[in-house]
């Protein structure tokens, strides 16, 4: 089990109900704790919409995710 | 100043072109991007901007350092607001200073460009009929409807 905090914004905090959750995975990829909290919080946005990101850069889905990693999913993304 | 910057108050364009002066430049080209009544038909209120600020530092950044590269230009920044705005304020700026103009237009609609697409910036709009939804986001919203009510009744907006 590995120890990771996950932040949310835009529409997948909406739908989360959550803006920020520590939690124990047994995830061993971006992808695998996608699907893991989607049926927890009922986010029904595919990985395929989104982006992730691990300690502040974008990495790819299938990267190992370890303790004390900081993983955030992202929307759509719409600026300017 | 910083290549790229999250604001969230009013933004200062004519402080920031003043950053962008150098004695190498014959040019300065700037972009303002404004609130819209309008998007897709409906009339739209009011917007909030929310951001992941910390990965869109560095990726806005990324965009300013590739556009001088690319372009050759002299200086360039740019600076999006984030939170509530109202119709008509100013959302994002954009300024390039060159030794001509080809170069700083080019460079200018590179960074508005790529900051769309590649920056972690989310925009929801609020529309007059009551109704709101995340830009880009169309699936978002009505998955986020489909799960409160727990039934199916095909898209919330066209």
């Amino acid at each position: 089990m590995r120890q990771v905090q996950v932040r949310y914004f835009a529409a997948l905090r909406e739908q989360a109900g959550v803006s920020e959750e520590q939690l124990e995975t047994g995830a061993a990829t971006p992808a695998e704790l996608y699907e893991e909290l989607r049926l927890r919080h009922g986010m029904q946005l595919p990985a395929t919409m989104l982006r992730v990101a691990v300690n502040e850069e974008f990495v790819e889905w299938s990267r190992p995710l370890a303790s004390g990693d900081r993983v955030v999913f992202i929307p759509p993304v719409a600026g300017g | 100043m910083q290549k790229f910057s999250f604001s969230s108050a009013t933004l200062y364009p004519d402080r920031y072109r003043e950053a962008l002066a150098d004695p190498a430049s014959g040019g300065y080209a700037s972009f303002e991007g404004w609130v819209r009544d309008n998007n897709e038909g409906k009339r739209v209120l009011r917007l909030e901007y929310e951001a992941f600020e910390e990965l869109g530092l560095k990726e806005g950044e990324r965009i300013v350092e590739e556009a001088i590269r690319r372009y050759g230009v002299q200086k360039a920044a740019c600076v999006h607001r984030v939170g509530d705005l109202a119709i008509g304020e100013l959302a994002v700026w954009v300024g390039v200073s060159s030794g001509h103009r080809g170069e700083a237009f080019a460079a200018c609609r590179y960074i508005i460009d790529e900051v769309k697409h590649r920056v972690p910036i989310w925009k929801k709009e609020h529309y007059l009929d009551g109704d709101s939804g995340w830009v880009n986001c169309e699936r978002c919203a009505e998955a986020a409807h489909e799960h409160a009510h727990d039934h199916d009744h095909g898209p919330v907006r066209a």
